[in-house]
């Protein structure tokens, strides 16, 4: 699999990989009969900003790579923010990804979104 | 250290020797007259003899092709369009190479009709259910010997009796088992056996088919008539020399090998069942080739396992979704009766004779580095996580590939 660079670091090295015992909003995405499962914590404080966020991911390379990637993109950023990160963006930041992980394994900002929705519903 | 000899192999010095002079110095046409013609005549003379012998047939009985795929293909369209008057019914089972499986689903497509026999747990055929497919319409049964994942061997020469006494062709694709296992025509009852060259330290692009003598084909390459009509274009000299030598080799070797390599493969399984909570041998314990494992390792995903070894030293693979540039989950691995969700952690490892330096315990120590911290990224890994319901929000017929 081509993976650039950067896919290899963050999946070598992920970032904020654990579980949030604390977390107010928890979002899961994927199909582990696909192959790929993705749960994303993230803990927002009063001013709607992620303070905290985190994953943990069952996948391939790009499944691991993109939980990562998010996490640093979306920390300190408002939830309105967060919620406009699209999956090109977390592949952009990656340098890209292989078409055939374009797809299947990019789910990092779907689960972003559904943490967010998540949060939304604890805190109405 | 490489670890997926299943995949290819590395041409070995001897093999590689012998093929050198058939680039540029002996470069003629073996259908031609004259002395260098005549030389490369005798190089394919001497090539048809060494692979005839390895597999205990006649060199006539050997037809030389460009590998294990075109070996099938003129297997099994060469048998179904041959015999298409007398019944248009093909067996087969369900964890075939994709060589035989897609040719299938073509002849499928031609208004042949295909049985696919499933396997037990442990990657094996029944041959009662054999008996019970067969019908008068039957004209072939084609069933790998070995398979490429799994490593599990099929009752070929229980199968061959059967074939022969209903009078029906049998193929099987000793493409995997040639040079681990004995591989004797006689023995194994079969009519048509295709073999590759690169899967035993011979060259890429070159195989051959065994077809018995009395049985008929249909040739799927027309042209000058070379291989007795049956396989027409110039012949792949330098490959051909390289694969009889390979032949030579791997059936002079193959006592020394099979020791060998069975001795390390039962210290493999063994301590990594041992070391590793939650993994399991894919496809039987003990009818298996000597050099090849599969291993599944709860909570994981194949892939990245693989990626994890390989910056270790380790290239092995998997059969898991992801690995390759389908998406789609091992057939093989799914066949078995496997939650969808454990054939993704899955590790195919196939050694190589020469594989003296490997160090077993350090090779799974490694994995159990690797799968350690996987599942402490996974959340499938010690959660009761009810992931039922829980769906990809993207279109799910894309979704269904995988």
């Amino acid at each position: 699999m081509d993976y650039s660079e950067k896919v290899m670091d963050h999946f070598a090295n992920p970032r904020n990989c654990r579980m949030m015992e604390d977390a107010n909003g928890v979002g899961t995405v994927g199909n582990p009969t696909c192959g790929d499962l993705m749960t994303i914590y993230i803990k927002v404080n009063e001013d709607e900003v992620i303070e905290d966020i985190s994953f943990q991911t069952f996948g391939c390379g790009a499944a691991i790579a993109t939980s990562s990637m998010i996490t640093e993109i979306a920390v300190g950023k408002t939830l309105e923010e967060a919620l406009k990160i699209s999956r090109n963006d977390v592949a952009e930041e990656l340098d890209g990804l292989p078409p055939i992980k374009m797809h299947c394994s990019n789910l990092a900002a779907d689960g972003l979104q559904a943490a967010i929705e998540n949060y939304y519903e604890n805190n109405q | 250290m490489y670890l997926d000899n299943s995949a290819t192999t590395q041409v070995s010095e001897e093999v590689f020797k012998e093929m050198e002079p058939y680039f540029i110095e002996e470069y003629g046409n073996p259908s031609t007259l004259y002395g260098i013609g005549r030389e490369s005549k005798k190089a394919l003379t001497l090539a048809r003899e060494r692979v005839a012998k390895a597999i205990n047939a006649k060199p006539d009985e050997i037809i030389f092709t460009s590998g294990g795929s075109e070996s099938d293909n003129l297997a099994i369209k060469g048998i179904a369009f041959k015999l298409s008057k007398k019944g248009k019914h093909i067996i087969t089972t369900n964890i075939e190479h994709p060589a035989v499986k897609n040719t299938l689903g073509f002849l499928e497509s031609l208004d042949f009709k295909v049985t696919y026999l499933p396997v037990n747990e442990e990657g094996i055929i029944s041959v009662e259910e054999l008996k019970e497919a067969i019908t008068d319409e039957t004209i072939l049964i084609t069933i790998m010997h070995a398979n490429n994942e799994l490593g599990t061997i099929q009752p070929i020469e229980e199968i061959g009796k059967i074939a022969r006494e209903k009078g029906i062709k049998f193929h099987t694709d000793a493409v995997q088992s040639f040079g681990k296992i004995e591989v004797d025509v006689e023995k194994l009852n079969v009519d048509l056996l295709s073999l590759s060259s690169h899967k035993i330290n011979g060259p890429k692009g070159v195989g051959a088919l065994y077809i018995k003598k009395g049985t008929r084909v249909v040739p799927l390459i027309h042209g000058g008539g070379q291989e007795k009509g049956i396989r027409s274009g110039t012949e792949n000299v330098p490959g051909i020399v390289g694969f009889g030598k390979a032949c030579e080799l791997a059936a002079e070797r193959l006592d020394e090998h099979y020791e060998k390599l069975s001795s390390i493969r039962d210290e493999l399984i063994d301590k990594v069942l041992t070391t590793i909570p939650e993994s399991y041998l894919n496809g039987s314990k003990e009818t298996r080739l000597p050099n090849l494992v599969n291993f599944r390792f709860k909570a994981i995903e194949g892939e990245s396992l693989i990626l994890l070894l390989d910056a270790k030293g380790y290239q092995a693979s998997t059969g898991s979704a992801c690995s390759s540039n389908t998406l789609e989950a091992s057939p093989v691995l799914t066949a078995l009766g496997l939650d969808p969700v454990d054939v993704h952690g899955s590790l195919r490892i196939s050694l190589a004779p020469e594989s003296d330096a490997f160090d077993v315990d350090e090779f799974v120590n490694t994995i159990a580095e690797a799968v350690g911290r996987l599942r402490q990224m996974s959340p499938l890994w010690n959660q009761e996580l009810d992931y039922d319901g829980v769906m990809c929000k993207k279109d799910h017929d894309d979704c269904r590939r995988c």
